[in-house]
C-alpha cells in the first residue's frame, strides 16, 4: 500500500507540470490586459504601456514562463498584480471558508442522502421510493441560486433567523461559524443530496438482489442489520466515488453559492482573478485545485481497499 | 420569537462565542472592492475612496467646486499669480505618528505630477517647487496657470494625496507597498482580504480642521465618526440589498436601480442622492483613426441615431434619477451651456444613414465593442447596436467582458486586425464639469484617450480655460470649447444619471453629501 501511495504521489508531478503549462498559456492567450484594468478608466494608452512594462507583461511569453517556473520551483507562487500581496497569502485567506463550506455541505448531504437512499431501495417502487426519487429530480432541476434566494428571503429577511451573507471564522465563535454556514450548506447540499441519494438507491437495489442478502433474510436477521451491515457496506464503493467527486467539485466549483452568500472562498477568488486577469493568482489557484483533486482521488482509491477487501494495490 | 428560540436552542447546545468588543463599526458595501491601495497608481474610483479615508489633501473642492484649504492652514498668491506659498496646519501627523513635513508634500506632488493627467499639466507650468521650512513650501510657476488650487483639490481620476516621503519616492509606475497617510483612518493591511474586505481603524494622530466648519463636499472639518470601518465587498446586488434590509450592513453605495422601489419601502432604510451634480455621464466613443469615423461627416451622422431617452430608460428607468443632457459639460454645473447642442437634438436615423453614405460608407462592418457584464454600459451598448441596425448600418458586435473591452480599446489597429470602431463608456459628472479635468473632451491626438480625437483648436481652448482669470471668461471659453468639441464629435453623450446610495437611517447619520465620490468620514453610529 505504501509503495502504491508513493507511486501515485510521484505520478502527480507530470500531471501538475501539464496543468502548469496549460494554464500559463491559456490565460495569456485569452483576451484582456491587467495593465489596462489597473491603469483605470481615464488612463491613456501610454500610461497603460508604462504599467505593462513595469509589471513585466511586455516581455516575451517564454521569458515570463521561465521566470514563473523558476519561482515555482522555489516554492513561490508569485505576487498578485493588483494587491501586491503574495498569492500564497491570498489563497490561505480563502481556504478556511471553502473547506468549511465543503465539509458542512457534505455533512448535510451525506447525513440525509444515505438514509434516504437506503430507505428508498428498501421500499422500492412504493410511495416512499417515489417521493425520494421526486425529491432527487427536484434537487437536480432547481438551480442553486434560485434555492439560495428563496432560503435568504424566508430564513434571513422575513424571519430573521439566520444571516443573509458572510462567513464567520471558527475563531470568532462556534455559533457564529455554524450560523454563517447553514443556509449556504443547505442550498448547495440539496443537489449533492439528490445525487448521493440516487446513487445509494441504485447501488443498494443491486446489492439487495444478491443471494447473500436473501440468505441473511432467510436466517432471520433483523432488517436494520441486513441493510446497514450487509448491504450498505457492499454498496459503498460507488457511493464513496460520488462523494469524492463531490468534494473535488465543491473545492473549486462553488462560485455561485459563494457569490450569493458572499463567502470569501477560493471559488470567488478564482472568478475575480480571471475577470481582472490577475495572472499569478489564477495560475496559483489552478495548481492548488489540481493538487487537491489529485489528492482527493488518491484518498478515494485508498478507501476502496478498506471498503472492499477484494481490492488490493 | 422564532429567532430567539432557534438561537437559544443552539446556544445551549454549543459552547459560547467570545464577547465582542463594544467598538463602533461602520459596515459599508461600495461599488467595487479595494484591490489597489495606491490612489496615484490607478484612476479607479474605489482606490480614491480608499485614498480619501487614509490620506489627506492640501485642498478640498467644496459643493460649488471651489477649492478650500484642507491640510493647508494659510496660503498666499503673489500679485503676478506666479508664486503660491502654502503653510501646513499645525500638528499634522501621519498614521504612524510621524509629523507631516514639506518634504512629504513636495515628494507626493512630484509623484502625482508624473502620473495624473491634471498633475502632469500643472507640473508643466511649475518652474520650482521648494521647501521654505518644515511647514511652508513654495510653488513658482512659469505662467499664471489658473487651475492650481482646483487641481490640488480634485477628487476624480488620480487624487493629489499626501504620502510619507518614503512612499512618495516610489516610482509612479509602481504601486506603493504601504498605505499610511494623515487622513482620519488608518488602513489595517493585516486584516485586508482583497476581493472580500478592507478594514480601516480610527487614526489616533489625525488632526481635523479646527473650528468645526460644516462639511461641504470635500471641504470643511472632517473627522472619524466611528472606531472602525469595514468595506465589505458583496458582488451580488440582491444579496447586498438583503443584507442592508436585514441590518447586516449600514451603508450601500451603489444599489441596483431595479431594487430601489424595494429599498424605498424597507423599514429603517433611506435613499440619499448625494451632491449637486449627476454622478455619471454616458458617452459613445468613436475611433477617429479608422474609417468611416476618420471623416467628421461620418462622425456627425451618428448624432442622428441617438435618442437619449432610449438609453436612459434602458439604464436607469426611473426619470427621477436621470436627465437628458445635450452637452459635453455636465448639465446643471456652473459651466453648462448650449454651445453646439443643436446638433445633438436632431434624432433622425434615415438622415444618419444618408450622411454616412455621403461620407463614403459603403456598408462595411462597423465593429462595436459590446461589454456583456457591466451594469450600465451593457444596456447602453445594446440600445446603440439596435439603433444602428434599425438604421441599416452593418454592425459587427464583438461581445466580451468589460476587462476585454478596456484592453482592446487601447489598440489603434484596424478593426479586422483587433482594433475597433465604437465603444461605450461612462465618466464622472464632477470631472466633466470642468474642461481641464474632463479628459474625454480633449483632442490631443496620440497622447489623448482612446479614440484619439485630434484637434489643435480644442487643446488651445482647454489651455486658454486654464489661464482664464474670471468666471465670465471661463464660461465664454467653455461654450466655445463645447461647440468645437461637438463639431469634431470627440464623443456622443447619451445623458447623465445618479443612483442614490442607501443606508440604515436608524443606525447611522452624518453622511456628507459629497459630489462625485462617496466618503465615509463624519458618519456616526447611533
Amino acid at each position: 500500500m505504501t509503495a502504491y501511495i508513493v507511486r501515485r504521489l510521484f505520478a502527480t508531478l507530470p500531471v501538475m507540470a501539464v496543468v502548469a503549462v496549460f494554464v500559463f498559456f491559456l490565460i495569456r492567450f485569452a483576451p484582456g490586459d491587467p495593465a489596462a484594468i489597473i491603469a483605470g478608466e481615464d488612463a491613456t494608452a501610454e500610461a497603460i504601456a508604462q504599467v505593462r512594462a513595469k509589471l513585466g507583461l511586455d516581455r516575451p511569453f517564454m521569458e515570463q514562463f521561465f521566470i514563473w517556473i523558476l519561482q515555482m520551483l522555489q516554492g513561490d507562487l508569485g505576487v498578485s498584480i493588483f494587491s501586491n500581496l503574495p498569492v500564497s497569502r491570498l489563497i490561505v485567506q480563502r481556504v478556511e471558508p471553502t473547506v468549511a463550506l465543503t465539509l458542512s455541505t457534505l455533512f448535510v448531504a451525506v447525513a440525509l442522502a444515505i438514509p434516504i437512499g437506503v430507505v428508498a431501495a428498501w421500499k422500492a417502487r412504493r410511495l416512499v421510493d417515489r417521493l425520494v426519487m421526486g425529491f432527487a429530480v427536484l434537487g437536480f432541476a432547481m438551480p442553486v441560486f434560485v434555492l439560495a434566494y428563496i432560503l435568504i428571503y424566508f430564513f434571513a429577511v422575513q424571519w430573521q433567523l439566520l444571516p443573509v451573507q458572510g462567513y464567520r471564522p471558527i475563531a470568532e465563535g462556534f455559533w457564529p461559524f455554524v450560523e454563517s454556514l447553514i443556509l449556504p450548506s443547505v442550498a448547495l447540499g440539496v443537489t449533492y443530496m439528490a445525487l448521493i441519494a440516487r446513487i445509494t438507491r441504485a447501488s443498494m437495489l443491486e446489492v439487495l438482489a444478491q443471494d447473500y442478502i436473501r440468505t441473511a433474510n432467510a436466517k432471520g436477521l433483523a432488517t436494520d442489520r441486513v441493510l446497514l451491515l450487509h448491504a450498505l457496506k457492499n454498496a459503498a464503493v460507488p457511493i464513496v466515488t460520488v462523494i469524492g467527486i463531490g468534494i473535488a467539485l465543491l473545492i473549486s466549483g462553488v462560485v455561485i453559492t459563494e457569490t450569493v452568500f458572499n463567502i470569501p472562498g477560493l471559488g470567488r477568488l478564482t472568478v475575480d482573478a480571471v475577470l481582472k486577469r490577475d495572472y499569478p493568482v489564477v495560475q496559483g489557484l489552478i495548481l492548488v485545485f489540481a493538487a487537491a483533486k489529485v489528492l482527493v482521488n488518491l484518498i478515494i482509491d485508498i478507501s476502496y481497499a478498506f471498503l472492499d477487501p477484494r481490492i488490493r494495490y | 420569537m422564532l429567532k430567539r428560540i432557534f438561537a437559544g436552542a443552539l446556544a445551549l447546545a454549543i459552547p459560547f462565542a467570545p464577547v465582542q468588543a463594544q467598538e463602533k463599526v461602520l459596515k459599508a458595501v461600495m461599488h467595487a472592492d479595494v484591490r489597489v491601495i495606491d490612489p496615484m497608481w490607478t484612476t479607479q474610483t474605489i482606490a480614491n475612496i480608499h485614498g480619501m479615508l487614509v490620506y489627506d489633501t492640501l485642498f478640498g473642492n467644496d459643493a460649488q467646486m471651489k477649492p478650500q484649504p484642507q491640510m493647508v492652514g494659510k496660503y498666499d498668491i503673489s500679485p503676478d499669480k506666479l508664486t503660491y506659498t502654502f503653510t501646513l496646519r499645525d500638528g499634522l501627523k501621519f498614521g504612524d505618528g510621524s509629523p507631516v513635513t514639506t518634504k512629504d508634500v513636495i515628494a507626493s506632488l512630484q509623484r502625482w505630477g508624473k502620473k495624473d493627467g491634471v498633475g502632469i499639466r500643472l507640473m508643466s507650468f511649475v518652474d520650482k517647487l521648494e521647501a521654505v521650512d518644515d511647514k511652508t513650501f513654495r510653488m513658482v510657476l512659469k505662467k499664471p496657470y489658473g487651475m492650481v488650487l482646483e487641481s490640488l483639490g480634485k477628487t476624480n481620476s488620480s487624487v493629489a494625496v499626501i504620502m510619507r516621503e518614503k512612499e512618495a519616492m516610489t516610482d509612479p509606475q509602481q504601486q506603493v507597498k504601504e498605505s499610511i497617510g494623515s487622513g482620519p483612518f488608518n488602513f489595517a493591511k493585516d486584516q485586508w482580504v482583497p476581493g472580500s474586505k478592507a478594514v480601516y481603524v480610527k487614526n489616533p494622530h489625525y488632526v481635523p480642521r479646527p473650528g468645526n466648519e460644516p462639511p461641504s463636499s470635500f471641504a470643511g472639518t472632517k473627522f472619524a465618526g466611528v472606531d472602525r470601518i469595514e468595506l465589505i465587498w458583496i458582488s451580488d446586488p440582491q444579496t447586498a440589498m438583503s443584507a442592508l434590509i436585514n441590518g447586516e450592513i449600514d451603508f450601500f453605495e451603489a444599489p441596483s436601480i431595479d431594487f430601489l422601489p424595494i429599498l424605498e419601502k424597507a423599514k429603517g432604510v433611506k435613499l440619499m442622492k448625494t451632491g449637486t451634480l449627476d454622478s455619471t455621464h454616458g458617452m459613445i466613443r468613436l475611433n477617429h483613426l479608422q474609417p468611416p469615423f476618420d471623416n467628421p461627416k461620418a462622425r456627425q451622422a451618428m448624432y442622428h441615431l441617438i435618442n437619449q431617452e432610449d438609453f436612459l430608460r434602458a439604464i436607469v428607468g426611473n426619470p427621477a434619477y436621470y436627465r437628458v443632457c445635450h452637452g459635453l459639460i455636465t448639465c446643471g454645473s456652473p459651466l453648462a451651456n448650449d454651445g453646439g447642442s443643436a446638433m445633438l437634438k436632431d434624432y433622425n436615423p434615415k438622415k444618419a444613414l444618408q450622411l454616412l453614405k455621403e461620407a463614403g460608407y459603403k456598408g462595411e462592418p462597423i465593429t462595436v465593442l459590446q461589454a456583456t457584464d457591466h451594469v450600465t454600459i451593457t444596456p447602453a451598448t445594446q440600445v446603440l447596436i439596435q439603433a444602428m441596425r434599425e438604421a441599416g448600418i452593418n454592425v459587427d458586435a464583438q461581445a466580451m467582458d468589460w476587462g476585454s473591452v478596456v484592453s482592446r480599446r487601447a489598440k489603434k489597429d484596424p478593426p479586422a486586425q483587433g482594433g475597433w470602431n465604437i465603444f461605450v463608456t461612462t465618466t464622472g459628472g464632477v470631472g466633466s464639469a470642468n474642461p481641464v479635468l474632463h479628459t474625454w473632451i480633449g483632442a490631443a491626438c496620440d497622447k489623448g484617450l482612446f479614440g484619439w480625437p485630434c484637434d489643435a483648436k480644442i487643446e488651445e481652448l482647454r489651455n486658454a480655460f486654464a489661464f482664464a482669470q474670471t468666471d465670465e471668461e471661463r464660461k465664454k471659453i467653455a461654450t466655445e470649447l463645447q461647440t468645437r468639441a461637438i463639431e469634431q464629435v470627440v464623443y456622443i453623450p447619451f445623458g447623465q444619471w445618479t443612483v442614490p446610495l442607501a443606508y440604515r437611517a436608524d443606525r447611522i447619520d452624518g453622511i456628507v453629501p459629497n459630489t462625485g465620490l462617496a466618503v465615509l468620514w463624519n458618519i456616526k453610529k447611533k
